[in-house]
Formats: structure tokens, C-alpha cells, sequence
């Protein structure tokens, strides 16, 4: 018995060190394949090494897409996005740690001060690239197409609408029969920008008394659920819940989304190009090639749906090192291509357009 | 060390155990006196950090830490203990509840009830509770367990809701104090049960005889020799398995709903913890938001240490009783 074991422990052992042996091969196979593959792809601008970024959790999603679609035709180049949170990105860009920060919200407060310094010769920009819905989602059976206006969603989530069928939201949905279970709001438990946006919305369209901020106004009550996929099981869960959520959770859930009025009180039904015609109406806060957004979530454009979360990539517009500063400016050029934003529609999120690509694009390549 | 003693083997039979002994002697002590002070250097270090890092925040907090319910470090600055070290005590208090007399249950069936060929591998299933990440026992929570106590729980609100405990109106069941308590109550479960059962395999063997030989039957034997010496012990084990559920993070930090209230309202959706309250707010923090959170470490790291020392004294306490009584 024991020999048996001991024999099987150095199959085991044997077996591992061939599989290492396999997996060395097949990396230096295929780098030396793509050694001659790159000028086929005519995408090779002889890139190599690799970069470090971190930040926001929302647009995870995007940068694992875009990395693996560019590693595809930038072989030599690594790029690790580590998802801590657009908070913990930001510290780790001023830090010097990473490349560059995927966050929620535009550098604020002490931070631009603090990132120009990380700079060094040149400043910190702010540049829009991953455009994050926010869908509205709800779990009533029978109930389709829920139309919603903010001041509706500005009672429900502040705990002062309890019930289903509550005047308010029959004003919203004449024709819908509504039943007269309690309204289980459900927030997002942990800090985020998700939370951020959705409040600065109800901050700026309905009667909301709480400043905006990422993490949820104990005061508004209802129940919290830890991340987005939290607040998606619970959602789907829970009958008579409702929450908000990005539209790439809602719709991997199939949770019911609710239409939302927008400024010209159009119920609004949540898709990519709805989310878009926000964006695009966006005003540009920041100066030169900084692109810091202010939503205008009371938007009048027609079939604009107003709850949307844009997300920035945060970096040096001069002052990178010279290796890291052409691998951020080529991955950057890439997601903000025609190819890069249209992979995005896939994953749930919205793809820029109009006026703000084209600035986009400039910024990008700005960077030097 | 090895070729060392094989050098000294051909050496004459006096002078090699005392050297022997001067030999080893030096190296060891000097090592275990270097981990020793290593050890509190480390306390020391980490005990420093979390207090300078605490310091601001407490100072630029405009609620008062102790008694404030909200939690709002990032924006408003205005931050309190009350409601997250309340949930704490409470969701800790319920797991043990729940947990000590299954937990006892457990380990007597192992050492006195089942057959041995049963006994052994039930130990190993019931250490292995112990080895399961912690996120995992979290995610059965939200997905199995908050759905399915929702109807129990609306059965005991209606019906034995004069009781504190099951009171609520509105909302009941869902991502409750109780669904923690008891995802938490699984969680201690192996600590305790395992202890329990080593201190109960070690009941003398005498007294337990004398017992059935005077016609006992085993559960008067248990009540008699077992569980009088074994007092202590699962006190003690209890007081660990209280030490984990208030440390507790991620299982909690996904079935509570981080609210901000104190009640004892059990079934209706009203819970949070420090340790959650951390996980949930560390990835966003600004640096007040950050020491805030810090703050509220070094007061769960208190709590905890004033129940150890409760177990403690009650431990002593017991344990000259059951001397007394043996």
C-alpha cells in the first residue's frame, strides 16, 4: 500500500513537471509564431513590457475585453487591471504604482494636485472611455414595462413609497394593475460609484434631501447588498424589490428594467444608443485635453435615457516613462477606436459617439 | 545541527550528553526568545499604525463616535460606533445560541455515542466545515438560505410575534440578523465541536465507569462525569467560536443589509456588523474614510478582547469548581 502511494505521488509529481515542461514550449512557440504574425496584422509598433493599472470595478468588464483583444495583436505587451475600486485606483496612480486609474468619477478635491505631482513635468487628465447604464431593475411577476419617473424612484428609494400600488406610480403606469406588495429597495451595501450616480440623478430630478455619495444615505433606509451581482441575486430573489444596477448585471440576470422619464418627462426604455444620446449630450468641465464630464441628468434629448455611469481612465497627459507612456497611449488609442467602443455593446456597456469621440481621441493622443 | 551530533558520536558517553546539552541549549534559546520578541514587536508595529492612522479620523469626526448611528466618514464626516458594535454582540450572541448546544451535541455523539468505525470520519467531516472559505458559506447564505427562511420567518412573526426577538411589522424575512446568525452559527460550529470533543474524550475514565457501574444509564453517566469536567472547556471553546463570529467579515458583509439602526428585530431586514462595515467600505474610502474604518477595527479588536478575558475569569472560576467537584 504504501509503495503503491509512493509510486503514484512520483507519477504525480512527474506528470507536473512535464506539464510545466509543456506549457514552457508552448509559450515560446507560440511567441515566436507571433514574431513574424504581427506584421500580417500590420499592428506592430515593436511594443513590449508590461503595465500596471487599478480602479474602478465597473469597467472591469471593458478593460479585460480590450486587454485581451490587444494583447492578441500586441504579444510582447502585458497589461494587468487590478479591479480595487475607483478609490484605491486613484491613490495608486498619485502613488505612482500604476500607469494609469480606471475611475467612477473625474479627479476631485486635493486629488488633481496630487496626481500633477505624480506627473511630474506634465498634468493628470481625466478621459472619458467606458460608459456604464445604470438600468433600473425590479422583480414583479406579470408586471412588464414599468415606467418610472424620478420622483417616483426619489420615494421609493427614500423609503417614503412602500407599496406597489402606491398613487405615484399608478400615475406612472395607468394601464398596468399593480398589486399591493411592499416596496423592497434594495442599495448597494459597499461604496460605489454605481450609488454615486444614481443619487447625483435623483439629486438633480426628484426631491432627494441626501448629498450624493458612494456610499449610501443610511437615512434613506431599505436593504443593502454587497456588490452588483449581490444587488442583481437579490433583486432576482426578492418579489416586490426593486434597485438600480448596470445594465450588463441586469441583463445577465434577465431582471426586468424599469423605463425611466427623462427631463421632457419620455419614459424611456434602457439600450445602449439611449444611454449614448446622454453621453453625448454631456458638458465638458475640464480644461485642454482633461474631458471631466458633467451629466445633464435632466436631459431633453428625445429617447435619451437619463441614468448614466461614465467612467474615466486617469493619466499623465506628459510625464509617464517613455516605456510605459506608448503602451498606455497605444492600448488608449485602441479603446477609443471605432473597434474598440463597438466591443463594448456586447459586454453591456454603452459606446461613445459624436463630438466627445472625436475629443477623446484627441486627448489620447495627446499623451506624449 | 545533524552532522554537528554525528561528529560527537565517537566521543565518550560522559562528556557527550553535557556537551550535548550546552549545544543545543544557546541556539534554542535564542531563537525562541527572537520569536517571542519578533511577536510583540509585531503587535507593537500594528497596534501603532492602526492608532496613528485612527487618530485623524476620530479627531476630524463631527458625530460622536460612540453613540452616532450613521456611518458617513467619506462625505459629511459624521461616523459612530452604536449601530455597527450592536450588531456585532448581537449577530455573534445569536450564532452562539444556535451553535454551543448543537455543537455539544456533536461532540458528545462522537465520544460517547457513535461506534467507533462512525466516530472517526464524522470528525473529519465536522473539521472540514472548518476549512471552507468563508465567502463560500457567504454565498450559500444569499442564495439559499435568505430565500428560504423568508416563509418560516413570516410564520413566527405572525404567530409568536409578541415575542422581542420576532416582532417587526412590513418587511419580514429576506437578508436578516437571524439568516447571519445563522450562516454564522456554521461557521463557529467546527471550532467548538472540536474543542468540546477532546475535552470530553478526556473525562476520566473512572468516574465514568463508577457512574454505569452503580446503574446509571449513559445519559446519567454523561450528565454525571462528562459534562462537569467538560465545562470549562466548552465555555472556552465557545468563547473562541464568539471570538470568529465577531471577526467575521465577508459572510456577513454579503447577507446583511448594512443598515444603520439598532433593533432587535431579528426577522425584519435590519443588520450590519463592524467587520462587514469594513469590507463594504474599505475599497472606496478616502483617507478620513479609511482611519474611520480603522477606528472601528480597534473597537471590535476590544470587544473581542474584553470576552476573552470574560472566558477567562469564568474559565478559572469553573475550573476550581470542577476540581472541587472531582
Amino acid at each position: 500500500m504504501k509503495y503503491a502511494g509512493r509510486l503514484a505521488a512520483v507519477a504525480v509529481v512527474g506528470a507536473l513537471s512535464l506539464a510545466a515542461c509543456g506549457t514552457d514550449n508552448n509559450s515560446s512557440a507560440g511567441s515566436s509564431a507571433s514574431a513574424s504574425a504581427p506584421a500580417a496584422a500590420g499592428n506592430d509598433n515593436g511594443l513590449s513590457g508590461s503595465v500596471n493599472a487599478a480602479g474602478s470595478s465597473a469597467q472591469a468588464n471593458a478593460i479585460t475585453e480590450w486587454t485581451k483583444n490587444f494583447s492578441a495583436t500586441n504579444p510582447g505587451v502585458t497589461l494587468n487591471y487590478q479591479p480595487s475600486g475607483s478609490g484605491a485606483g486613484v491613490q495608486a496612480f498619485i502613488q505612482g504604482t500604476v500607469a494609469f486609474a480606471g475611475s467612477d468619477s473625474a479627479l476631485k478635491e486635493d486629488e488633481p494636485a496630487q496626481a500633477d505631482a505624480r506627473c511630474k513635468t506634465g498634468k493628470a487628465i481625466n478621459i472619458p472611455m467606458v460608459t456604464g447604464p445604470v438600468a433600473v431593475v425590479y422583480n414583479l411577476p406579470g408586471t412588464e414595462g414599468l415606467q418610472l419617473s424620478p420622483k417616483t424612484l426619489g420615494g421609493i428609494f427614500s423609503s417614503k413609497i412602500t407599496k406597489w400600488d402606491d398613487a405615484a406610480i399608478k400615475a406612472d403606469n395607468p394601464e398596468a394593475t399593480l398589486p399591493s406588495t411592499p416596496i423592497q429597495a434594495f442599495h448597494r451595501s459597499d461604496e460605489s460609484g454605481t450609488s454615486d450616480n444614481f443619487t447625483k440623478f435623483l439629486k438633480a430630478t426628484a426631491e432627494w434631501p441626501y448629498e450624493p455619495a458612494k456610499a449610501w444615505p443610511a437615512e434613506a433606509k431599505g436593504q443593502g447588498s454587497k456588490g452588483s451581482d449581490g444587488i442583481a441575486s437579490s433583486v432576482k430573489d426578492t418579489e416586490g424589490a426593486i434597485s438600480y444596477v448596470e445594465l450588463s448585471y441586469a441583463e445577465n440576470s434577465s431582471l426586468q428594467k424599469a423605463k425611466v422619464a427623462n427631463g421632457a418627462g419620455e419614459f424611456v426604455e434602457l439600450t445602449p444608443e439611449s444611454a449614448a444620446k446622454t453621453v453625448e449630450t454631456a458638458e465638458i468641465k475640464g480644461t485642454g485635453n482633461d474631458l471631466a464630464l458633467s451629466i445633464d441628468y435632466a436631459t431633453k434629448t428625445a429617447g435619451a435615457y437619463p441614468i448614466v455611469l461614465v467612467t474615466y481612465e486617469i493619466t499623465c497627459e506628459k510625464g509617464l516613462p517613455a516605456d510605459q507612456q506608448k503602451i498606455v497611449k497605444s492600448f488608449l488609442t485602441y479603446t477609443a477606436s471605432d473597434e474598440g467602443q463597438a466591443a463594448l455593446k456586447e459586454l453591456g456597456y454603452a459606446p461613445l459617439s459624436g463630438a466627445l469621440l472625436t475629443k477623446v481621441r484627441t486627448a489620447v493622443e495627446a499623451i506624449s | 545541527m545533524a552532522t554537528n551530533l554525528r561528529t560527537r558520536d565517537g566521543g565518550p558517553a560522559t562528556g557527550r550528553s553535557a556537551s550535548r546539552r550546552s549545544h543545543g541549549e544557546g541556539p534554542f534559546r535564542f531563537i525562541s526568545t527572537a520569536a517571542g520578541v519578533i511577536l510583540l514587536a509585531i503587535m507593537a508595529a500594528i497596534a501603532v499604525f492602526l492608532i496613528s492612522e485612527a487618530i485623524p479620523a476620530l479627531q476630524a469626526n463631527k458625530g460622536s463616535f460612540f453613540t452616532e448611528l450613521t456611518w458617513d466618514p467619506n462625505s459629511a464626516q459624521v461616523f459612530g460606533i452604536g449601530a455597527l458594535a450592536f450588531g456585532t454582540v448581537l449577530s455573534s450572541l445569536l450564532a452562539l445560541l444556535i451553535a454551543t448546544p448543537v455543537a455539544v451535541g456533536v461532540a458528545l455523539f462522537i465520544s460517547h455515542y457513535a461506534p467507533r468505525r462512525l466516530a472517526a470520519p464524522l470528525g473529519y467531516l465536522i473539521d472540514l466545515l472548518a476549512a471552507v472559505p468563508s465567502v463560500v458559506y457567504g454565498l450559500w447564505g444569499v442564495v439559499f438560505l435568505v430565500p428560504l427562511i423568508r416563509t418560516p420567518s413570516q410564520w413566527l412573526n405572525e404567530n409568536l410575534g409578541w415575542f422581542p426577538l420576532f416582532a417587526g411589522e412590513g418587511i419580514i424575512g429576506g437578508k436578516t440578523m437571524i439568516a447571519g446568525g445563522i450562516v454564522l452559527a456554521i461557521m463557529i460550529l467546527p471550532i467548538i465541536a472540536a474543542i468540546a470533543r477532546e475535552v470530553f474524550l478526556q473525562a476520566p475514565k473512572m468516574n465514568e465507569e463508577a457512574a454505569l457501574a452503580l446503574g446509571a444509564t449513559r445519559w446519567e453517566m454523561i450528565r454525571m462525569a462528562v459534562l462537569p469536567f467538560g465545562r470549562p472547556g466548552v465555555i472556552s471553546a465557545a468563547m473562541l467560536g464568539l471570538g470568529r463570529a465577531m471577526g467575521e467579515t465577508i459572510a456577513v458583509a454579503l447577507i446583511f443589509p448594512a443598515t444603520f439602526d439598532i433593533t432587535f428585530q431579528i426577522l425584519t431586514p435590519h443588520a450590519n456588523s463592524i467587520a462587514a462595515n469594513i469590507a463594504n467600505g474599505f475599497g472606496e474610502a478616502t483617507q478620513i474614510g479609511r482611519g474611520a474604518l480603522i477606528a472601528s477595527g480597534l473597537v471590535l479588536f476590544a470587544i473581542t478582547l474584553l470576552v476573552n478575558i470574560g472566558a477567562r475569569l469564568i474559565i478559572n472560576r469553573r475550573k476550581e469548581y470542577a476540581r472541587a467537584g472531582a
